[in-house]
């Protein structure tokens, strides 16, 4: 960009406060109007927050949408899942390298374009798919991408918008996004009422919210299914200067798309349901952590707030209520799928690296600016706001027993009709196959990466905490998929997404991706497999939070489901060795002019 | 001021600890070694490393970082953890470029005396050699990268006793790696040879200038008992 039309760093700076927890805000305004963060950057920030060059670096560096070094004009980012490979992301990455004359991960000698892969964005059901800076493309053919190009080029190399705001976005080709749901339940279902849920809240004490929220035995809908009644109780009765209700709407986990849906389609309830929590917690703020990845959905969220505020639904007295005051802000993350785990939230909301925090404490009690701290899914606010509006017996009339409620389920892979599901808790896998037309399935992904492969002999459990636990991530894989190819990618997702804080997580995600590669190219004897089916047990046990605990499982539960696959692959002698003694005195060879006196074939 | 005291078990022995403390420090205080490599007596605990991971009330969890409460059941010395462990300290020996027999801090290396002291014999998992380099620009300190563990005593010595924050994290997963502050090098920061940050590397990551022969191979901290000699020693004691 040139001299003249960029902001200068000081103008930039100029719109922040000293406060160093705004570090995000801060580094995602040089980002997104210089195009990275230089040295030179660094050290303006550093010096504005009062912090060292090197805590700025060690923050930026972290992030996969923060760049140290200058990059394209343009970036294209190409989703990067199985799912998206299985519809076709090489071929249009091909079309993409080919109309560009560079290789993924290169930047145009121009400088116009920077194109790469990222980790899942969100679009499952809409693969192949792609953020081009910042708006999502979806349903890509190679043949679109001579056209997106043409556009690009056409607008001049403008700075794009950050978030990008609907009213300058220039219009790309695929440039939309199909509503995702296809089968709504009670929960999405129904009139959505005017606030009915703080209305129902506000007729009660906080303390009988939180007992009817217990009482209607809601679970966390991230996966961990960790009551949300209790964490609420918790939450209410630790002491603390201020009190906050977090949104986690960093929705990573591969597969999944649900929070998406729930964000643009019914963000009312979600905030409804904040501001119930914000009320039964005695907290005046609320937070949303949204994925740097729903970045275009900022402008949509920010105007539904400001509605919102003006109904009188957030601010100070609350429809009506003296003395309840509460406030929603959006913190953007910046591509970072550890960032979902609720302690390496709250870490990044505070400026900081993703890194998760050991516990306890936890963050009920110490959580967000060491303050009591409530995180919960998008979609346990909706269920809140439902439950407040409707009763706890209206919830409980769905599920089962141990998982009250319906669950939103995302829906991918080969299927007829992928998208958002919901469905009583309870449902088997083989209803929900039946349901999306998913006939000849013959293994699925359920929960993500995190989560479990199961083959077909499981298909008659059922979806529910006490059995196949999921934040809804579900992954279908027919006929002629290669089951250890997918957990390979996933290997190489964990690598990714590590966030090195830890030795087991981040040592042994990358040993354990080389060890498929080994098994996969069928380099792997049975001592090999086992070995890095033991080193697997010990990356989930010695892990400190929940991606390193859960990073093994796509190699875990493939062993465990389809062990015919891994034993085709297997060498069948006892020992190889790591080392080809040839290959490995080659140069000596070379140097010497002669082969050794007795080298090991 | 006494603090309030209560007891814990630990290997089906019964110990003393006290609030405030963490699992590590009651049995350290108590005779009870739980090996451990980024933890270091005087500075705040990271639970980088993981090493001291126990099973706490049948849960894992690390010993450094876990506030030691009434009543609990601690899990430290087990044939599982003693693998799992081991197999920590190997990812560490195969993540960097650990080449013992010339290094400086051979038989003074915390890595190194763990390695002998859970078994270790020779790592089985494929080592990464990952090309790192030397900072020697700094008159009486310098940085050899390929020995670091990412064990963070440099980054919390330097912030905390130093006041300086010389050191931080840089990247993330595998690609972390130690930072300094300044562009140019270490020589450009406001490092002392006598900083508390250039005395509690566990290996040969941050050697001081002139000072690493002074104690000949043999003598050494780890040559003569194994790491955790000292605290085992005050079993019984207190």
């Amino acid at each position: 960009m040139s001299a003249s039309t960029a902001p200068s760093l000081p103008s930039i700076l100029a719109d922040f406060t000293g406060d160093r927890g705004r570090l995000m805000d801060v580094v995602l305004a040089v980002q997104h109007r210089l195009g990275h963060v230089s040295d030179e950057a660094v050290r303006a920030i550093a010096l504005k927050l009062g912090m060292h060059a090197v805590e700025v670096e060690d923050m930026v560096s972290f992030y996969a949408f923060l760049d140290r070094e200058s990059r394209g004009r343009n970036r294209i980012r190409l989703s990067k899942t199985p799912i998206s490979r299985m519809k076709g992301a090489k071929a249009v990455a091909r079309a993409f390298e080919d109309q560009l004359g560079i290789s993924l991960g290169e930047t145009t000698p121009d400088g116009m374009f920077t194109l790469e892969w990222t980790s899942d964005i969100g679009m499952a059901d809409q693969e192949p798919a792609a953020l081009i800076n910042g708006v999502v493309l979806t349903e890509l053919t190679p043949g679109d991408v001579p056209q997106i190009i043409a556009a690009l080029r056409g607008a001049g190399g403008e700075v794009p918008a950050y978030p990008p705001h609907a009213a300058q976005t220039l219009l790309l080709p695929c440039q939309k996004v199909r509503p995702s749901l296809v089968q709504p339940g009670p929960l999405l279902s129904g009139p959505l009422g005017n606030a009915d849920g703080i209305n129902a809240g506000l007729a009660l004490t906080p303390d009988k919210v939180i007992e009817q929220i217990t009482n209607s035995k809601l679970r966390g809908r991230g996966g961990a299914g960790f009551l949300t009644g209790m964490k609420w109780r918790l939450t209410r009765k630790a002491v603390g200067e201020d009190h906050y209700v977090v949104c986690n709407a960093d929705e990573g986990e591969p597969g999944t798309f649900k929070d998406r849906v729930l964000l643009s389609e019914f963000p009312d309830l979600v905030f409804d349901g904040m501001t119930v929590a914000g009320y039964a917690l005695g907290a005046r703020n609320g937070l949303v952590y949204l994925r740097g990845e729903y970045a275009y959905l900022w402008d949509s969220l920010q105007e539904v707030l400001n509605t919102r505020r003006g109904a009188g639904l957030l601010g100070a007295n609350i429809c009506g209520r003296e003395g309840f005051d509460f406030d929603i802000r959006i913190q953007l993350g910046a591509g970072a799928y550890i960032c979902g785990e609720e302690s390496s939230l709250i870490e990044s909301l505070e400026g900081k690296r993703g890194a998760p925090r050991d516990r306890p404490p936890f963050p009920t009690e110490r959580g967000y600016l060491k303050q009591p701290t409530a995180v919960d899914n998008v979609e346990s606010f909706v269920c809140a706001a439902r439950i407040m509006a409707k009763g706890a017996d209206w919830f409980k009339s769905y599920g089962t027993a141990e998982s009250t409620g319906t669950k939103l389920m995302s829906v991918s892979g080969d299927c007829a009709r992928p998208g958002v599901y919901e469905v009583p808790f309870g449902i088997t896998v083989n209803e929900l196959l039946d349901l999306v037309g998913a006939a000849d399935a013959e293994f699925v992904q359920i929960s993500g990466p995190s989560g479990q492969a199961i083959a077909p002999r499981d298909f008659g459990r059922q979806i529910a905490y006490e059995d196949l636990s999921t934040g809804g991530s579900t992954m279908i894989f027919g006929p002629g998929r290669d089951v250890l190819d997918v957990a390979m990618q996933f290997a190489d997702f964990f690598v990714d997404e590590s966030c090195g804080w830890c030795t087991p997580c981040r040592v042994g995600t990358t040993l354990l991706k080389q060890g498929m590669e080994n098994i996969i190219a069928g380099r792997a004897t049975l001592a090999d497999i086992t070995a890095t089916e033991s080193l697997a047990n010990t990356v989930v046990r010695m892990s400190r939070c929940g991606l390193g605990q859960t990073a093994p499982n796509p190699i875990l539960t493939t062993m465990r489901s389809f062990p015919e696959a891994y034993e085709a692959r297997l060498r069948p002698e006892p020992f190889v060795s790591r080392v080809d003694m040839r290959d490995a005195l080659r140069e000596a060879s070379s140097i010497q002019g002669r082969e050794p006196v007795s080298a090991e074939a | 001021m006494e603090a309030e005291t209560f007891h814990l078990t630990v290997d089906g022995v019964e110990i003393e600890a006290h609030a405030g403390q963490s699992i590590i420090e009651a049995c350290d205080a108590a005779g009870i070694y739980i090996p451990r490599l980024c933890h270091h007596p005087e500075l705040e605990p990271s639970g980088n490393c993981r090493v001291c991971t126990c099973k706490i009330n049948g849960r894992n969890g690390s010993a450094c970082v876990t506030p030691a409460m009434r009543g609990m059941v601690v899990e430290n010395n087990t044939p599982q953890l003693t693998k799992d462990r081991q197999t920590l300290i190997e990812m560490l020996f195969v993540e960097g470029n650990h080449p013992c027999p010339y290094c400086v801090a051979s038989g003074d290396c915390e890595l190194q005396a763990l390695g002998y002291r859970l078994g270790m014999k020779a790592p089985t998992l494929p080592y990464q050699w990952p090309r790192r380099k030397i900072d020697a620009t700094h008159p009486d300190v310098y940085l050899d990268h390929d020995r670091c563990i990412l064990c963070s005593r440099c980054i919390r010595a330097s912030r905390m006793e130093d006041g300086k924050t010389i050191f931080g994290f840089e990247g993330r997963g595998i690609k972390m790696h130690l930072n300094i502050d300044a562009e140019g090098g270490l020589g450009e920061t406001q490092m002392a040879a006598i900083d508390k940050a250039a005395r509690v590397c566990p290996v040969a990551c941050i050697v001081i200038k002139r000072d690493s022969y002074k104690i000949p191979n043999g003598e050494r901290r780890f040559d003569k008992s194994p790491i955790g000699s000292d605290i085992e020693a005050r079993r019984g004691k207190s």
